[in-house]
């Protein structure tokens, strides 16, 4: 079953805008496509849209924190990190204000807008700022858990959604979604891949491919890239000798490089990657998850080269 | 309720000019403290504070979280200098914590940081200033506040896009309680404005974007206050006062100076301008 993030993400807005009166909502012309605009009909009073000036928003969304407001801002990940990063900076992240960053339309998966429109840099972005919470769901259900969990976390968050419906790889009855907290969706020992976002779906795929060869895998979902999991890395080090990242992200200053941050410090093994090496460009999403080197296919290559790198 | 020095409650024109020459004289000595800060926009901003903290604005230094008070936000975040000082003054911190600024372990940061009592806003880099106080006014607004935000901006300031972007939002949104007021003493970082970047017709310019415009003299605290009053008069409407000042006012080796935008004086300079400002 596919299904949307950024329309879980507008109706669990508008549940959270009920519950807590002090949410407002700050978009920047992109409100049907982040689907704020339900937001805007239920709350119009508590909505400001303040069309494509993403330096003004981010600012203005410090000056509402700052007043015990919480403001979630949203508009297209390639414009609420570049554009506005020096209000993240110096407003939001070293002021440590209570702003939540809620982007969609990241990756390459964006598809026929191309290059420009395609954020492959922002989780290295965010991620560099002391203090953000990073936050990547794989699908609605984790999407729904994330967004309630940032508004109840007093401090900046960011929340990386996608444009296209993702398979969805939660029942909906695990309870155990925790900011910071990874979560080992299958297990196996021969190797675990470390995915987030969209590659965790793509990752069970590459998972059942793996077994049919009698190769069995972990998949450790890791939604939160910062605080980053560092026991549930170096235990799936320790168990299965060789790590595999999957990410819709460029190759550095992503999960590759927080991962081997963590196996550096704590418990080196062999380490393979799954990720973006340059820009994208106009296309179907499909297309261009196999043509940048995102597919199933690849994850089994990149695990199974992984293996052979094993010592002992 | 207002500022808590003795200063706040002295109308007359010879305490201003005091007050004046007494936060002059701690501008100076907390540059001198690190030999380090921008002198020259904390000199010509001295009346500007004045005008706000000792005569305009609601606050409370024993509770600087009041939630109903009126919120100042230093968007030029370089002239801490005169910020600190009001504030030691009006009771926020102690005032031999001054000399403290721009060092090791000291929480008087180099820009504005909210980690300081009675800061509303954490700036720094330029434009981003007036954008907050436009949040906050909205917030203000939402939560039926009566309080105002003033946000002070310099003029080399609005080369800074966000700026207009802040100022076609505030305008948009019928932002009556927002207000900002301009350093308009015409020196910016390397040079005068007019060479780096003229922002000239300045008056014109706020008035297209939909603001009430006041030019004053900005040395001139009763105009000063007078123009910032001006703006309850219209709750739809967000007013500018672009206030016209001498950058290094008071200093006469300062005043109209580039060199002293942002370099502290020497000993004998120091010495020299705290003689001058004496009087």
């Amino acid at each position: 079953m596919l299904q949307s993030t950024r329309e879980t993400y507008g109706k669990t807005l508008v549940s959270l805008g009920e519950e807590q009166p002090e949410i407002v909502v700050l978009g920047g012309d992109l409100n049907k496509s982040t689907v704020v605009n339900l937001f805007a009909q239920k709350f119009p009073e508590r909505f400001f849209d303040f069309g494509p000036a993403e330096q003004n928003i981010v600012s203005a969304a410090v000056g509402f924190a700052s007043c015990g407001k919480i403001p979630f801002v949203s508009t297209f990940a390639v414009f609420g990190t570049g554009r506005a990063y020096d209000q993240l900076r110096v407003g939001v992240a070293q002021g440590g204000l209570n702003v939540k960053l809620v982007l969609t339309h990241a990756g390459i998966t964006v598809g026929e807008d191309g290059m420009s429109a395609q954020a492959i840099e922002d989780i290295a972005l965010i991620s560099a700022m002391p203090g953000f919470t990073v936050v990547v769901p794989s699908d609605s259900v984790e999407t729904e858990w994330a967004v309630r969990e940032a508004a109840a976390i007093d401090g900046p968050v960011y929340i990386r959604l996608s444009r296209g419906a993702t398979p969805v790889v939660h029942s909906g009855k695990e309870d155990t979604f925790r900011i910071g907290k990874a979560e080992v969706m299958r297990d196996g020992y021969d190797a675990t891949i470390v995915a987030c976002g969209v590659m965790v779906a793509i990752a069970h795929e590459a998972a059942d491919m793996l077994s049919e060869k009698g190769i069995y895998v972990r998949i450790l979902n890791m939604h939160t890239l910062a605080p980053i999991d560092t026991d549930a890395i170096v235990s799936a080090a320790r168990d299965t000798g060789v790590i595999i990242t999957a990410e819709e992200h460029f190759v550095r200053g992503g999960l590759n490089s927080i991962v081997a941050q963590e196996l550096g410090a704590h418990y080196p093994v062999p380490l393979e990657m799954v990720a973006l090496d340059s820009y994208g460009e106009s296309g179907k999403p499909d297309q261009l998850i196999e043509k940048y080197g995102l597919g199933a296919g690849k994850i089994v290559e990149a695990v199974e080269k992984g293996i052979t790198r094993k010592t002992g | 309720m207002n500022g808590q020095s003795g200063f706040s409650t002295k109308a007359t024109p010879e305490h201003v000019d005091e007050l004046g020459r007494h936060l002059r004289r701690l501008v100076l000595k907390t540059i001198a403290g690190s030999s380090s800060g921008h002198p020259g926009g904390s000199l010509s901003a001295t009346e500007i504070l004045i005008a706000l903290y000792f005569r305009v604005m609601s606050h409370d230094p024993a509770n600087p979280g009041w939630q109903d008070r009126d919120r100042f936000v230093l968007s030029k975040g370089h002239c801490t200098p005169i910020l600190y000082s009001v504030l030691s003054e009006c009771g926020y911190f102690p005032t031999e914590e001054l000399v403290t600024f721009r060092t090791i372990n000291s929480r008087l940061q180099g820009h504005a940081h909210t980690m300081v009592p009675g800061v509303d806003a954490s700036t720094g880099s330029l434009g981003q200033g007036l954008s907050i106080g436009l949040g906050m006014a909205l917030a203000g607004r939402l939560g039926n506040k009566d309080y105002k935000t003033y946000v002070l901006l310099g003029d080399g300031e609005c080369d800074e896009g966000q700026i207009w972007e802040a100022a076609m939002a505030a305008a948009h949104y019928k932002v009556g309680n927002l207000v900002a007021v301009i350093d308009r003493n015409r020196i910016q970082n390397d040079r005068f404005t007019s060479e780096a970047m003229e922002i000239e017709p300045l008056e014109d310019k706020w008035r297209a974007f939909g603001w009430n415009v006041v030019q004053v003299d900005g040395h001139d605290v009763g105009d000063l206050c007078d123009a910032l009053n001006s703006a309850s008069l219209n709750q739809d409407t967000p007013l500018v006062v672009i206030a016209n000042t001498v950058k290094g006012k008071g200093v006469t080796f300062m005043e109209n100076n580039p060199d002293f935008h942002g370099r502290a004086p020497n000993e004998q300079e120091l010495s020299d301008a705290l003689a001058e400002l004496s009087g």
